[in-house]
């Protein structure tokens, strides 16, 4: 993306573009994080250290991580079958099947949440025959882990997808023609061929899993130290008017996203990948 | 849709390339069956089942009550919020979006690959993190906000607050639907037009905008369909006065907090439509765009 020479613009249009468009940055991009962290230590580092050292915030740090290890590896799995059978096969509707794994990314968090309460919860479908052999989902952990699958769903698979169509499938025959397994080829083969767009994808869910609100927050009950994760923990402590707490964890998420963006960014530079954009 | 819409374009194009020479060879690679099966029952067990849920759910109401709880006054108050603001956001950002992904590709600067890499928080950062540092920002004693206040404008919980948080999540959409298409844009054709005693303004109205329409409707139409649902970076800052200042998706939240099912699930499902409308209408820009490039 070298700019092009340009001789019609005057130097003077161009500061005030260039002018505009940090300011722009600045405002919108730059100030909200840094004042994350500006109230998070307004009251210095010992109130900072105590508010993410106190039960109820670990407990949180200890569900967002719960949640996240199990949603990730799941949508993992279901990417790499979901491109596999996209990429390396020719079915009719496939293109239908693609829509359909998009279709997460343009519902509302809250209505991604409220579909499991209208299915597990106690006035939903299910909900009497689950109090009767006593299984919680809504007000529980699995509904939390199902609401984040739910918002992340199309994550991985949709990396992975053009990459693995992009890339072919010589190089599975190959290895199938000279007598690997079908597991093996996977794993030798493919595997190696998708690793970055794998990463890209898992670290780009990862911080949505993490930081899922809305969806997470209609199927949760809000238990102290029992259903929040720490973007539900973020908001009880806000609400209570707890602002130094509320922001000292909020400061972890903003590092979480920071650490997403570094990573992301050097794998663009340093091995060119990128989601399309510049493919 | 986190995921800007060039990977989207393609995919598409991906799918429909092998698709010409379909009539090719049986695949030696083995495990269609497997991906196959596991990949439609997940998809049906955790998006399509749920979905399906919530259209029943609301078919059982009858049309009667699912127009009186679904469209009651509060809950077009609540509408008209929501898709208000998030228009207003998208077409700002629109503006700056356009501004943005301009200098990103069009100028050197110090330290521009750092803030390009900036333009991705809003898809990193967490939305409740978001909403009250913007919270806290433009509050009447906040750092922007004191200076507003003596001005008459009050931004936090007002509906401009609203405005200013669908900017933030919005803006991503925008300047990377545009910026590879920007970069496309043939700098000689644009020196023709000036040659030819163009003026600046006119090479951008004539020769650039029509190129880049596509894409800039297209981000326009993803910050439309991601505020539209937006909850986590609003609530916050919104205020959440019923009829000024409450946007649907938290009118949902109080409805089911008060265990008004029936309300919960009719104003659910005008969301869910609302935005299976906007996924077609992205959809049909994006055949558009294909069809123009393919001329």
């Amino acid at each position: 993306m070298s700019a092009p020479r340009l001789p019609h613009h005057s130097i003077a249009v161009r500061r005030a573009l260039i002018l505009a468009a940090l300011a722009f940055i600045g405002f919108f991009l730059v100030l909200p994080l840094v004042a994350v962290f500006a109230e998070a230590l307004a009251k210095g580092f010992a109130t900072y250290g105590a508010a993410l050292v106190e039960p109820d915030a670990i407990s949180a740090i200890k569900l967002t991580l719960l949640v996240a290890a199990i949603s990730v590896p799941l949508n993992v799995v279901f990417g790499l079958c979901a491109a596999w059978a996209i990429a390396k096969f020719d079915f009719r509707g496939r293109s239908v099947l693609v829509t359909l794994i998009d279709l997460p990314f343009s519902v509302s968090p809250v209505v991604a949440g409220l579909v499991y309460v209208l299915l597990f919860g106690a006035q939903g479908w299910m909900g009497p025959w689950l109090i009767e052999h006593g299984v919680r989902i809504i007000f529980a952990v699995p509904g939390i882990v199902l609401a984040t699958i739910l918002v992340t769903f199309p994550f991985v698979a949709r990396e992975l997808i053009p990459l693995m169509q992009e890339q072919g499938r010589a190089d599975e025959e190959a290895a199938l023609a000279l007598g690997a397994s079908g597991f093996k080829t996977f794993i030798r083969v493919t595997l190696p061929n998708i690793r970055w767009g794998l990463l890209y994808g898992v670290l780009l869910c990862n911080a949505r899993a993490m930081g899922e609100f809305g969806a997470v927050s209609v199927v949760s009950g809000h238990l102290r130290g029992l259903t929040n994760t720490m973007p539900l923990h973020v908001e009880i402590l806000y609400n209570e008017y707890n602002f130094v707490a509320a922001f000292a964890v909020a400061s972890l998420l903003a590092l979480l996203a920071l650490v997403t963006l570094v990573l992301k960014t050097s794998l663009e530079w340093k091995f060119g990948y990128s989601h399309g954009s510049a493919r | 849709m986190e995921i800007a819409l060039s990977s989207q374009l393609q995919m598409q194009a991906a799918i429909e390339r092998p698709q010409r020479c379909r009539r090719s060879r049986k695949s030696i690679i083995p495990g269609f069956g497997l991906t196959m099966g596991f990949t439609l029952a997940w998809l049906s067990l955790i998006v399509l089942i749920p979905l399906s849920a919530l259209f029943l759910r609301a078919a059982g109401l009858g049309w009667s009550e699912f127009l009186t709880v679904g469209f009651s006054e509060r809950a077009m108050a609540a509408y008209r919020i929501s898709f208000g603001t998030a228009l207003a956001a998208a077409a700002l950002n629109g503006v700056f979006g356009l501004l943005t992904a301009w200098v990103f590709v069009r100028y050197e600067f110090p330290g521009k690959r750092l803030l390009n890499a900036m333009v991705d928080l809003p898809f990193a950062l967490p939305t409740a993190v978001a909403g009250i540092a913007l919270t806290a920002l433009y509050s009447p004693n906040g750092w922007v906000g004191q200076f507003l206040a003596p001005l008459g404008i009050k931004v936090a919980y007002t509906p401009l607050g609203i405005v200013i948080a669908l900017i933030f999540i919005g803006l991503p959409f925008i300047v990377r639907s545009v910026e590879p298409v920007l970069a496309d844009v043939r700098v000689d054709v644009e020196d023709a037009a000036l040659s030819l005693g163009a003026r600046p303004w006119q090479v951008f109205v004539r020769v650039i905008l029509p190129a880049i329409l596509p894409a800039l409707l297209t981000g326009f139409a993803l910050a439309l369909a991601r505020g539209i649902g937006e909850y986590g970076s609003v609530i916050f800052i919104a205020g959440n006065m019923p009829f000024k200042s409450e946007i649907a998706p938290l009118l949902i939240v109080t409805e089911l907090e008060q265990y008004n099912y029936a309300a919960a699930t009719a104003i659910a499902t005008v969301m869910l439509l609302a935005s299976f409308a906007m996924l077609l209408v992205i959809n049909l820009i994006q055949a558009w765009t294909r069809r123009k490039v393919d001329s």
